[in-house]
């Protein structure tokens, strides 16, 4: 250590401890003459060594280096300038995939030690229903057990907020008290809800964001304790969160959540002791420190079959209810990591072809260099020192390239925020933080060493008398170039093929999915949901018998119908809104067909009025729809999609078949009678559940026969998208003003919303695929154009020895076939490959689908041809007397 | 000589920090000062070369085992004192303890071989 800090003093001081031992050695010098002794010995040499003693000779040849490389970029601008753009570029486009994958997949909870968070799921697969909400008790049971810190309800609704600049609708998370503390950030004004506190229902106070609070109260300093009316009720606001935070919801518009509210969700006392009855409501938490998810989860086991042997009455033994625990970062990453590895893959494949280019740029000039290197190594450098100095060019070219691609993202970076679509789930601005810059360091020095490597080693293995004889054409060392450059370009080739192959399936993929026949009209359409409580005591629910629903069903459709603009209005259970994300499954038991013990298969069920096919114009193929006679006291009748027909009754009529069907997600409803479902109607398939999939099977239930909590209502009609949420709200509340209305939306957005993920990637990798295909073809050009300047000499004797001009355009044409044909051959394999790592992705196409093959190939070829014609016109007009005196 | 860190203390030149240091170890001296002493201590066997005296004080003062002080010569000059450190003391006891057992060990082999 002390050694270090010696050496750190010599550098330092260099000079004046140079100066001191010269003056050390005159006073020798001088000693020695009086004596009459002998000449002193080298004294620069003396020095030298005096210096290499302290350890700092290879500081000095690197910064040497340095500056040698600095002065051959100077002379020669206009190659540095491409080459470090073209690294800039791939640097850069790299660095700006990472800084995605970062803040969406590496660290996509911006909290306080975020691996404690996770969602916890109440499942209950004997009935085939999954995440189907959580009962006060339970979660009071939670939160005593000790596993976790704190245990958090959330709901998610939507209001009107006045009292604010402008009245806004607003949406906002309902939470209990102890969520910010379990979130672990603190407000930037004022404070958060006290965890302690055990008010019943909402409480007056909200805490806003930073964002609704710039935007609507305009960063007023006296924001706190201002009041805000939501739903004509009056709030206190007490805290601001910074800017920066978000909720991590599960859905686009949760996370965009700008007001939270505490409710004590055990404000019903029926409700706060009844096991059974379970809340739509998402249930997080957070794990006590050093407890990992699996030893969480078997300690939740563990408390699960306890309580399953306390209450039996409760929790019937056939569900078996089980309490999952999933990380929370699922509900942000989701099915986004194939997207990304995809991204990620493609972006590196443009780095290395333009890495490739770059090699070739620089070979180009070795051997305009080798001459010089030659010179150098005749006066006695040695040849590691001299590739040192070439790998020390590379370096700093990638690493210039590298600086201008962090500046040039750097710049770009708002611009590259708006262009990522909001289904890509993120919480984290894209930032340049320190993974993000050191991953940009390590790809270019990454880049800098790969494309270093190919000139360095032919400075190493220079013939030095052959070299310094003559520039001669045909030596082994530009033939050895040749060859580099060839197998460079025949790579660069590939790679481009591949990416372009990806390209191309991804948008047959994406053509495909956009045309494909939806099955339903969703133009013109909104949907808008409510939600009807669900309390204890059968006796106080007003919607409690499905006659007493009914009745409520059918005075808001009629009034709806009276809305402006409208024509049509239906109603249906939540899981009929079209691509909405929650499926709702449940389990089919067909008669006749007894499942013997094993799982029985779930099918995917809603709750609509017969209006709902009309409205979405789904054809009814067979049959009938619900009528009037279909009510309450009627036998339970269902309409199925063709899919289920195909599926469970094969090559049969399925008009007048029965089954059953098993709980569905609220746990209330039909399966508590237990009695057989007639089939009444088939309906054609919609893709109504999934874009890419049309034959889910489906069933719909009668909603006038069945009491569904969480409903939506449907409108067709020329509307107007702003007033409507506004409108339904009116109407809804009219019939009954407790009823929290939300989530409005038109159908041409969920249709988009569901594709624009894909168009993203899509674009991106087609950016980058044409980006490779440029790339490409200079790295032709370039190579073909340096074989005819090596061969011009040979071309002019042969054109003065009679050969066809066309003969010679041909053979040059020859050559750029041939490396396009290589490259082509090793590009299709790596495809076939890539493409099937992609398969997932993929829709409409197979992974070797040969039109896209074939096509991109062709298309490939073309352009090398086009690269290669060039220089081959070059070749062809070349004047035999000047080639032949040409050196 | 060519500078290199094989710890060679057979040879004179492999022994000359150690010689140095042996030198500084009661009073501090100049380089020539240095220089003169090894020279005249052994009969006029040994002369150092400057070309290898300087850059093993460099040596010397890297590790830590001496010092270089300003001073005024006995020709009423100004220059660099080389005094012995702490650390450079315990170094010529460690020096002189593995040198004496090398040459002892040697000396076994030719008395009795």
């Amino acid at each position: 250590m002390g050694e270090l800090f010696r050496r750190i003093h010599y550098l330092i001081n260099k000079q004046r401890l140079d100066a001191e031992l010269q003056s050390d050695m005159e006073f020798h010098r001088e000693m020695a003459a009086r004596a009459g002794q002998r000449n002193f010995g080298n004294t620069l040499r003396m020095r030298e060594q005096a210096y290499e003693a302290w350890g700092w000779t290879w500081l000095d040849r690197v910064i040497q280096d340095l500056r040698y490389a600095l002065r051959m970029f100077a002379k020669s601008p206009g190659f540095s300038a491409i080459a470090i753009l073209t690294m800039a570029l791939g640097i850069g486009a790299t660095t700006a995939i990472f800084s995605l994958v970062d803040a969406t997949l590496l660290h996509p909870l911006p909290y306080p030690r975020p691996e404690e968070l996770v969602r916890i799921e109440d499942d209950l697969p004997g009935a085939g229903a999954t995440d189907t909400g959580i009962s006060i008790p339970e979660w009071n049971d939670l939160q005593r057990s000790g596993i976790f810190q704190y245990v958090v309800l959330k709901v998610f609704g939507s209001a009107n907020l006045t009292g604010a600049s402008q009245p806004s609708r607003m949406q906002y998370e309902g939470v209990s008290p102890a969520y910010f503390a379990m979130m672990g950030v603190k407000p930037e004004l004022g404070h958060t809800f006290d965890p302690q506190d055990q008010t019943p229902g909402f409480t007056l106070d909200v805490v806003i964001s930073d964002g609704l609070w710039k935007r609507a109260f305009g960063s007023d300093p006296h924001i706190l304790g201002k009041s805000v009316r939501m739903d004509n009720d009056s709030y206190r606001v007490i805290g601001v969160m910074p800017a920066g935070f978000r909720d991590p919801g599960r859905t686009v518009d949760e996370r965009n959540t700008e007001q939270w509210a505490a409710v004590g969700f055990s404000d019903n006392q029926a409700r706060a002791a009844d096991r059974s009855l379970r809340l739509p409501l998402e249930t997080v938490g957070r794990l006590k420190p050093g407890l990992t998810l699996a030893t969480a989860q078997s300690q939740v086991d563990a408390l699960v079959a306890s309580l399953r042997k306390q209450y039996p009455d409760a929790y019937p033994a056939n569900s078996k209810w089980a309490v999952r625990l999933v990380p929370l970062k699922e509900n942000v990453v989701g099915n986004v990591r194939q997207s990304l590895f995809l991204l990620l893959g493609a972006v590196a494949l443009v780095l290395l072809i333009g890495c490739v280019n770059v090699a070739n740029l620089l070979l180009a000039r070795a051997s305009a260099r080798s001459r010089e290197m030659a010179v150098r190594q005749a006066l006695g450098a040695e040849r590691k020192r001299l590739v040192r100095q070439l790998l020390t060019e590379s370096l700093v070219l990638a690493l210039l390239g590298g600086v201008a691609g962090l500046v040039i993202l750097f710049c770009m970076r708002g611009f590259l925020q708006r262009l990522i679509p909001e289904s890509l789930p993120r919480l984290n601005d894209l930032s340049i933080n320190w993974s993000v810059m050191l991953f940009a360091l390590a790809a270019s020095i990454a880049a800098g060493v790969f494309f270093g490597l190919a000139p360095a080693r032919q400075a190493g293995r220079l013939n030095l008398s052959n070299t310094l004889r003559v520039e001669g054409r045909g030596s082994k060392g530009s033939t050895d170039q040749t060859r580099i450059r060839r197998v460079l370009v025949v790579t660069e080739f590939a790679l481009s093929l591949v990416l372009m192959v990806a390209a191309g399936l991804l948008l047959r993929s994406f053509w495909d999915l956009y045309k494909a026949p939806l099955g339903f009209n969703p133009q013109h359409v909104m949907s808008v949901q409510l939600w009807l409580p669900s309390p204890n005591d059968p006796k106080t629910d007003m919607y409690g018998t499905a006659a007493k629903e009914s009745v409520f069903a059918r005075e808001l459709l009629r009034r709806s119908r009276m809305l402006p603009g409208v024509r049509e209005a239906a109603l249906g259970a939540e899981p009929s809104i079209p691509l909405q994300h929650d499926g709702n499954r449940s389990q089919l038991i067909v008669e006749g067909h007894p499942t013997l013990g094993k799982q029985p298969p779930l099918v995917e069920r809603s709750e609509v009025t017969p209006e709902y096919f009309h409205l979405l114009e789904i054809p009814v193929l067979r049959g009938r729809l619900f009528n009037d006679g279909d009510d309450e006291n009627a036998p339970l009748v269902a309409v199925i999609n063709q899919a289920m027909a195909r599926t469970y009754w094969p090559g049969e009529d399925p008009l007048g078949k029965r089954l059953m069907l098993g709980r569905g997600r609220s746990g209330v409803g039909l399966e508590a009678r237990k009695t057989w479902i007639t089939i009444v109607g088939v309906v054609a398939d919609a893709r109504t559940e999934s874009l890419a999939n049309a034959s889910i099977p489906q069933i719909y239930l009668s909603l006038y026969q069945d009491t569904p909590k969480e409903l939506a209502i449907f409108l067709r009609g020329d509307l107007n998208a702003s007033a409507i949420p506004e409108e339904v709200r009116a109407t809804v509340q009219s019939v009954n003003s407790e009823l929290p209305v939300y989530g409005a939306k038109t159908l041409d957005d969920a249709v988009s919303a569901s594709l624009e993920q894909r168009r993203f990637s899509m674009d991106i990798v087609a950016a980058f695929a044409i980006t490779a295909l440029l790339l490409a073809a200079l790295g032709i050009y370039g190579v073909i154009s340096y074989i005819v300047s090596e061969r011009t000499r040979e071309i002019g004797i042969r054109l003065a020895l009679g050969a066809e001009r066309g003969k010679i355009l041909a053979m040059v044409l020859r050559q750029g076939l041939g490396l396009a044909m290589t490259g082509s051959a090793l590009g299709l394999a790596g495809s076939v490959i890539v493409s099937h790592l992609m398969a997932g992705l993929l829709y409409g196409v197979t992974p070797a689908d040969p039109f896209t093959f074939v096509g991109v190939t062709l298309v490939l070829t073309g352009i090398a041809l086009v690269a290669s014609y060039i220089p081959a016109r070059r070749a062809m007009h070349v004047n035999p007397m000047i080639a032949l005196r040409y050196e | 000589m060519p500078m290199d860190d094989r710890r060679n203390s057979l040879s004179p030149a492999g022994a000359l920090p150690m010689l140095i240091l042996r030198v500084l170890q009661f009073e501090p001296l100049h380089g020539y000062a240095i220089a003169q002493r090894i020279h005249l201590l052994s009969s006029e066997v040994l002369s150092v070369e400057e070309g290898f005296l300087y850059p093993t004080l460099q040596k010397l003062l890297r590790n830590g085992w001496v010092l270089a002080e300003w001073g005024v010569s006995e020709t009423n000059r100004k220059v660099r004192f080389y005094r012995l450190t702490t650390q450079g003391k315990s170094q010529l006891k460690h020096e002189l303890s593995s040198y004496g057992r090398i040459t002892q060990a040697i000396q076994e082999v030719l008395r009795t071989a």
